[in-house]
């Protein structure tokens, strides 16, 4: 099937934030529930990755009745090939702000925590001057909220939600069993609503113009617009704001390099596209809209002719081999186990029939993993083998 | 209380709201397997990370498996336990497990012991599909406890224990992804780390991460020795727990046999630690009613309240976490080191015996007395006053290399003079024995009246921290009671802010006290188990004929023979110690 939905560039994001004072009063001008429909009816989706409805996280910690809640902004941006929230916090710091501090309005907080990743201690000083400008204004108006910046200290898995919670409270960096949901028990074991950077600057947008402005871009069940970082063999690697819904041979029509041979979505714990199946692939949340639809969190990895997937295979598996927890079983032996078994394989070690064992094993690891980290290493595991099972033999 | 309907296996079950599925399910009869969960229901010690991942069950409309022993059961859940789905990602679970697993059950320590052990037989694991690497870490040895870490399997017991229950904090996981483990700080070894040796991890580990130093051999060939006396004291606690290492019930006391099986053994004098818990009392007693007496006319020098200072894993705690608290404890050694040096001075005197020639073992319920009768001050010339700590279970070993049919065994006596005890010797066994027995004889001492009854039940049970006040004789003394050494923090914070209302406080390490010592035949999490071992220490103090310390004939002989009276300078020299600041 061919989807015919053309790539549409977009420029809210790093448009003007110049206005943010006027943004911010008047929207905690509005009431809560106002704010959290508007929040619902643009559809706006998570944009770390996992796409949960923003409104829908918002209105479910606003309904919890404590008188501590938190809001915390995840810039712990480790995904392998992602690298546009550095780009947000440096350009467009204030959207930032502002939307942490308008879901504390809304759902009754008054402390804001960045969770900034180790490697990005070098925004530090600048941010923290922004913040001291932010809450200068916000003490004007009479508004409470505080945000403070808690550096992480270079663990992938803290960028899990709960992970992040424990590496918070000074605890090591592992994820918590789930349910219980943040809305519910997050930091501190309070109501907490967490965020993704973009996710944050997306609700400015939506905050200024309205939720129709925002809705009108996308397609059904991925609505709005999307920061993506592309790398890997393109002419023009970088970050570039796109409309969600397009098919991944639009994009590749754009960015590729004439002989791009696959495209890594959504990091490491995404998917690998074959070229073969670029016209029936869209980039946007699951949806019945379409044949494949893949969300990512902005990473997008083209691969030429030139590359060896087993190559690219066994960095990912080192990585996540490095990079699990240890906590759980399925992930801590089974990430180290895949390397090991495509390693085995490639030498004829082992015949080419363990190959079928070890995506069985990637089958029980998403079944049984604690977390995300566990349950998606199937991903790129299987669309790799499964694509391009001669590379990893010969 | 509100209800929560779910069906599990098409069984329709009612729970109480916050039950987990694996309560839910057991409540009707349905097994979960289980392997780094774990829960002493009475002592309220729970852990539950759901990291192994073995006891995940399928949800009807949930996308991957939950872990039933951290989920939550909710309205309308329909659950299978035991689907294909379920039990194929079960095994492979268990099979990534034993894939780093060295699996060298020949000759591990834990073998016929081990959960990983079980559940692999309970799945019928015959073969290990994924061959990956096994992870290697260097063997840690310390005075009491082995760490081989090669065999966790991350389970957090003993983090549990360490961090939660004990509040040591030594215990925790260290490293990422594969080479994830558990670990003192920046992986040092144990005997580097603030360890106090009390077990607790030993007790919980599943494998054959943690076990304790085996001294099995080196007693063997002293009693091969034809040059060597051998002798031996059994703790009071190790006769409620040996014979279920024998396949009796929990709870039955083996004390005749124990003694039967340790003559077998070639042991030359099997001797009682509960002689020398009389001991202590005597000496611990006459400093508390010292104490007690100087404070009330009026000395505002006097320290109280008094600390007990029999569990070596307490002593260890103190010095390292409360150093400046370190005057406060009784100054009077554990029965253990007052029997080794009693033993080794006054008993080997009596039978002309050479020190050097006379090695005392002891059978204790207990890591951490390894390391203290390893401790130096606890030595003469390079010899030590107690050779050789045994476990409960390493003593079950040794029978059972012995070809000794323990169950049918005759009782048989301890042999005089320190094989003589009395009831309060014996309920040192259990958390507030020590200080009820210090009761009967301080009551006696300084009231100067017979006591009108003997069993304290203010003073028993499994609380962690308990108190009373008893009346002697128109002054009311308050006592405190903690086990578990996360308890015994508590009480030394008030001691610290001067908020303490004791005159005399009894600290245990190990939940339970030493009836549920490390060195205990292994519980499993089942701690029934430890009020049953409890219930078997009473009933041996009840059918005691003497059950106060001080009219302990052999006591009197000691005291009028050797010792002179408590607190004597001979006393001093061998009975009491000195502590350390090891901040």
């Amino acid at each position: 099937m061919t989807i015919s939905y053309q790539l549409k560039r977009a420029d809210f994001i790093f448009k003007n934030q110049n206005d943010w004072e006027e943004v911010l009063s008047k929207s905690i001008s509005r009431t809560p529930q106002e704010l959290i429909n508007e929040l619902i009816s643009s559809e706006l989706k998570g944009r770390g990755g996992a796409g949960f409805p923003t409104g829908l996280k918002w209105k479910l910690t606003a309904e919890i009745s404590d008188s501590t809640k938190y809001v915390i902004c995840n810039a712990d941006e480790g995904e392998p090939g992602t690298f546009k929230d550095r780009e947000i916090l440096s350009m467009v710091p204030f959207k930032v702000l502002t939307g942490m501090a308008v879901c504390g309005y809304v759902i009754g907080a008054k402390e804001g925590y960045i969770y900034l990743r180790g490697e990005y201690f070098f925004l530090l000083p600048e941010l923290n001057k922004i913040i001291r400008e932010f809450e200068y204004y916000c003490k004007e108006i009479k508004f409470d909220f505080t945000i403070r910046i808690f550096m992480g200290s270079g663990a992938y898995i803290c960028g899990e939600e709960t992970a992040l919670f424990e590496s918070m409270e000074g605890k090591r960096g592992e994820p918590r069993n789930k349910p219980p949901y943040p809305s519910n028990y997050g930091y501190m074991g309070k109501p907490t609503v967490i965020n993704n950077v973009e996710t944050l600057a997306h609700t400015y947008t939506i905050f200024k113009y309205g939720a129709k402005r925002f809705y009108d871009l996308g397609v059904q069940y991925s609505r709005g617009s999307k920061l993506f970082s592309v790398s890997g063999d393109t002419p023009k690697p970088g970050i570039y704001e796109l409309e969600l819904g397009m098919s991944l041979a639009d994009f590749v029509e754009e960015f590729g390099d004439g002989d791009t041979k696959a495209v890594q979505v959504g990091g490491a714990s995404g998917f690998l596209v074959p070229r073969k199946r670029f016209n029936e692939t869209a980039i946007g949340f699951q949806g019945k809209l379409v044949g494949i639809s893949l969300p990512t969190g902005g990473s997008m990895m083209l691969f030429n002719s030139s590359r060896s997937m087993f190559n690219v295979l066994d960095n990912y598996l080192e990585f996540f081999r490095e990079e699990s927890c240890g906590q759980c079983t399925p992930c801590r032996v089974g990430c180290q186990q895949l390397l090991k078994g495509i390693k085995a394989v490639k030498r004829g070690e082992k015949n080419t029939k363990y190959l079928d064992k070890l995506l069985r094993l990637t089958e029980t690891m998403k079944l049984t993993a604690k977390c995300g980290l566990g349950q998606s290493v199937a991903n790129s595991f299987s669309s790799i083998v499964e694509n391009f099972r001669e590379e990893m033999i010969y | 209380m509100e209800m929560i309907n779910l069906t599990i296996d098409h069984k329709p079950v009612v729970v109480r709201k916050g039950a987990t599925v694996l309560e839910a399910a057991s409540g009707i009869g349905i097994d979960i397997p289980t392997l780094c969960y774990m829960k002493l229901e009475d002592m309220n010690i729970e852990n539950k990370p759901g990291g192994c991942r073995v006891c995940v069950v399928e949800v009807k409309g949930r996308r991957n498996l939950a872990p039933a022993c951290c989920t939550e059961a909710s309205e309308g859940m329909e659950i299978s336990t035991h689907s294909i789905r379920v039990v194929n990602a079960r095994r492979t679970v268990v099979e990534l497990i034993l894939s780093d697993h060295p699996a060298d059950c020949l000759i591990c320590a834990k073998s016929g012991n081990c959960d990983l052990q079980d559940m692999a037989n309970h799945l019928g694991i015959r073969k290990i599909h994924y061959q990956g690497e096994h992870s290697m870490y260097r063997e840690d040895t310390s005075p009491a406890i082995i760490r081989e870490i090669n065999k966790c399997i991350m389970c957090r017991r003993c983090e549990t224990m360490c961090n939660d229950v004990q509040t040591i904090g030594v215990l925790s996981a260290v490293n990422r992804g594969f080479q994830a483990v558990v670990s003192p700080a920046f992986e040092m070894n144990l005997d580097h780390s603030v360890c106090t040796y009390c077990g607790q991890c030993v007790a919980v580990c599943p494998t054959g991460a943690l076990t304790e130093v085996d001294e099995t051999g080196a007693v063997i060939r002293a009693l091969s020795d034809p040059t060597k006396t051998v002798i031996v004291q059994t703790a009071p606690a190790v006769r409620a727990a040996l014979g279920e290492e024998f396949g009796m019930t929990a709870g039955t006391l083996v004390t005749g046999k124990m003694v039967a099986a340790l003559r077998r053994l070639g042991f030359d004098y099997v001797f009682d630690t509960d002689f020398a818990a009389d001991l202590t009392i005597l000496e611990e007693g006459t400093e508390l009613l010292n104490r007690l007496s100087a404070f009330m006319a009026g000395d505002q020098q006097v320290k109280l309240p008094i600390l007990t200072s029999c569990c070596p894993a307490w002593v260890k705690f103190f010095e390292h976490h409360f150093p400046e608290l370190k005057d406060i404890p009784s100054t009077a050694r554990s029965p253990q080191q007052m029997f080794g040096s009693i033993a080794k001075t006054y008993f080997a005197d009596k039978i002309k015996v050479k020190r050097e020639n006379l090695v005392v073992v002891s059978i204790m319920p207990c890591l951490a007395k390894k390391y203290e009768s390893s401790r130096p001050e606890f030595s003469v010339n390079g010899n030590p006053d107690v050779d050789y700590a045994l476990t409960t279970r390493e003593l079950a070993h040794l029978i059972n290399l012995g070809n000794i049919d323990f169950k049918s065994l005759q009782n048989e006596d301890f042999d005089a003079p320190m094989g003589e005890s009395t009831g309060a010797g014996v309920i040192f066994g259990t958390t507030g024995g020590v200080i009820e027995a210090a009761v009967r004889t301080a009551y006696e001492i300084f009231t100067g009246k017979q006591l009108p009854r003997l069993d304290f039940e203010e003073l028993r049970g499994m609380e962690g921290l308990r108190k009373a006040t008893i009346d002697f004789n128109g002054t009311p003394i308050n006592i405190g009671i903690a086990h578990g050494l996360g308890n015994a923090r508590k009480l030394l914070e008030e001691i610290q802010a001067g908020t303490s209302e004791f005159h005399a406080i009894e600290i245990m390490s190990c939940p339970g006290g030493c009836i549920g010592g490390g060195g205990q035949p292994y519980h499993h999490g089942d701690s029934e188990i430890l009020k049953k071992r409890q219930r078997a220490i009473y009933s041996e103090d009840q059918n005691k004929s003497i059950r106060k310390s001080h009219e302990n004939p052999y006591i009197t002989k000691l005291y009028e023979e050797f010792l002179g009276a408590p607190l004597s300078e001979k006393s001093h020299h061998l009975l009491h110690t000195k502590y350390f600041d090891r901040s």
